[in-house]
């Protein structure tokens, strides 16, 4: 990779992670913002109102870090598993973390759970759902990739209809738009007990993805390759699916459903860097932290009502797909 | 030179279907054993257990000094080389980054290849004509230089026995050709190669053994010209063959080569 992609893939989330913090319907000067900034690091009075600095400290920034956090942590999920799966066309939801998130939000949600009830039980509900796909796989055993995917399926559709279930039996005053906007995601009510939440799942998850990188070039050449070069294929599967598992139910929990970030990112990255995922993963998680820090800037900047975040990636999104479907003639190659 | 590889009284089955019973292989470096073989009668089954990706339900396999069931499968990665028949892959890596994971064996799991590793892969890309495509899309070069590719990254795993799966199949004349030139130089060089092929001609010409599978058993097996009779091809694969000795004008030695009949005696005449 060159000198410039790699300073571009630092400086264009660094710069639209600090236009998060002044960028807004209350608008706050990039100087104001550097005043407030400097005034916690080194504790100098900046004399500037406290809802000012309320704004800055509380709202934008644990947003702006969230947003990275689940942006990045989405994309390199997409990356792994279209990697695992030797299909550029999976996304990190292909074994129904998000549906089986999705319904663990939305019983909480019945049950009059408080927020940090519903993130527990979404994040279970999610590592359940993959380990329920995973153990379903199990049971034939010549082809265990497509036996996944179908298991997925399975699951994700199973959840599905217990979503549908838990919102026809919700209160329709109140309860049923709660889950309605949950399911389509935001970073609205973002704040420090959130990222303070998710970061240990997703540091473990990116970090181990991001050891095992290379080893992620060797699956996607195909099972039966990839064990005759020594690789325990199974076990470094398992490993994997772990490590995405435990990133994506921690964004899902936090953030609610946001589609299309893992399945679009990965690609951008590959016309940017090539398909070595030594590099590959690196780039999507800088890419995906970009790309949500700008979608959620929009998201509520747009109109005086939040725009919910699921909306939007799928708006940008498939026109987007559409396209790279155009460029690269519907192959990758 | 005694064998590296030695398969005895092996057996294997999928469930109830046998696939092959009391077979006994040796491959010994520098040499060139081709099986042959209808389809179905377990040739490829057989490499698979050989290169223990398989698991044999009776007999043993030793490599080297060991069993092969006492060994990891890293381990097993540095003494055998698989090639497969055919393969593509769904991610344009280059020419390059496909013949380095060769190394893989030899990295330790969060390792990334060294400047060393990338070394090795250029020179084994050289030593098979290869090293103009290195920054290629390997998704984008023809069959025959895939094969090719590929084989470069199984030298890149520097092992002592190649396993071939038909790794002339789906290719042209001249890619053929020149897989089973440099599959013979590769042998010249120390290896031992196990390759299977679905031409007579193929072993007549470019090994130095052959052995004779049938229902999951060899029916013979030894030098080319001593074993393969229109009496023994007619056993495996069921049809009509003649022998001919042909002088080889590159060379100025005798080859023996496969005629096959020319009117069908599968299809009857109209009446």
């Amino acid at each position: 990779m060159s000198k410039k992609k790699l300073l571009l893939l630092i400086l264009i989330p660094l710069a639209l992670f600090s236009i998060s913090l002044f960028w807004g319907r209350y608008t706050i000067s990039p100087w104001e913002v550097l005043q407030i900034l400097g005034s916690r690091l080194f504790g100098v009075e900046h004399g500037l109102p406290d809802t000012l600095e309320t704004i800055i400290i509380n709202v934008r920034l644990p947003r702006a870090i969230l947003a990275m956090l689940v942006g990045s942590g989405l994309a390199i999920s997409g990356a792994s598993f279209q990697g695992i799966f030797s299909n550029p066309l999976v996304s990190p939801d292909i074994l129904g973390v998000t549906a089986a998130a999705g319904f663990g939000a939305a019983v909480a949600i019945l049950m009059g759970g408080n927020a940090t009830a519903i993130q527990i039980s979404a994040f279970a509900f999610g590592i359940i759902g993959v380990g329920l796909a995973y153990l379903i796989s199990r049971v034939y055993k010549t082809s265990p990739t497509l036996m996944l995917v179908l298991a997925g399926v399975i699951v994700a559709a199973l959840f599905g209809a217990l979503t549908s279930a838990t919102k026809f039996v919700a209160d329709p005053e109140s309860k049923l738009p709660a889950i309605t906007f949950w399911l389509m995601g935001s970073l609205a009510s973002a704040s420090w007990k959130d990222v303070l939440r998710i970061i240990a799942p997703v540091v473990l998850g990116c970090g181990g993805l991001l050891l095992l990188r290379w080893r992620l070039n060797l699956l996607a050449m195909g099972d039966v390759e990839a064990r005759s070069l020594g690789v325990r294929t199974e076990l470094l599967k398992g490993v994997i699916i772990v490590c995405t598992t435990l990133v994506s139910a921690a964004s899902v929990c936090v953030a609610g459903v946001i589609g299309w970030i893992g399945l679009i990112i990965p690609h951008v990255a590959r016309m940017l860097v090539g398909p070595d995922h030594k590099v590959l993963l690196p780039a999507s998680m800088a890419i995906g932290a970009g790309y949500l820090l700008l979608i959620d800037d929009i998201a509520r900047t747009v109109t005086a009502a939040e725009i919910p975040l699921g909306i939007l990636t799928a708006v940008v999104g498939a026109p987007f797909f559409a396209y790279l479907l155009r460029k690269t003639k519907g192959g990758w190659k | 030179m005694s064998a590296f590889l030695t398969l005895r009284n092996g057996e294997f089955s999928y469930g109830e279907r046998p696939i092959f019973q009391n077979v006994n292989l040796d491959v010994t470096k520098a040499e060139v054993l081709c099986i042959l073989g209808a389809n179905g009668c377990g040739k490829t089954t057989l490499l698979r257990c050989l290169s223990g990706s398989m698991r044999l339900n009776k007999g043993s396999i030793i490599l080297g000094d060991r069993d092969i069931r006492t060994m990891k499968i890293d381990e097993i990665a540095r003494k055998i080389g698989f090639v497969f028949q055919e393969h593509t892959a769904p991610f344009p890596f280059s020419v390059l980054e496909v013949v380095r994971m060769g190394r893989a064996p030899y990295l330790k799991l969060f390792a990334m290849p060294s400047v060393q590793d990338t070394e090795i892969a250029e020179e084994k890309l050289n030593l098979i004509g290869m090293y103009h495509l290195k920054n290629k899309p390997y998704t984008q070069i023809s069959g025959g230089e895939r094969q090719l590719v590929l084989i470069a990254r199984t030298l890149a795993q520097e092992p002592d026995i190649i396993l071939m799966d038909e790794p002339t199949s789906h290719l042209d004349f001249r890619n053929q050709t020149i897989v089973l030139q440099i599959v013979n130089k590769l042998a010249e060089n120390g290896l031992g190669i196990l390759m299977t092929s679905h031409l007579p001609d193929h072993a007549l010409l470019f090994s130095h053994r052959v052995a004779l599978m049938k229902n999951g058993n060899f029916i013979t097996s030894g030098k080319p010209a001593d074993v393969m009779t229109q009496q023994s091809l007619k056993e495996i694969y069921d049809i009509d063959v003649r022998m001919v000795n042909i002088a080889d004008p590159f060379s100025n030695e005798t080859v023996v080569m496969v005629i096959p009949r020319r009117d069908s005696t599968v299809i009857k005449k109209d009446d």
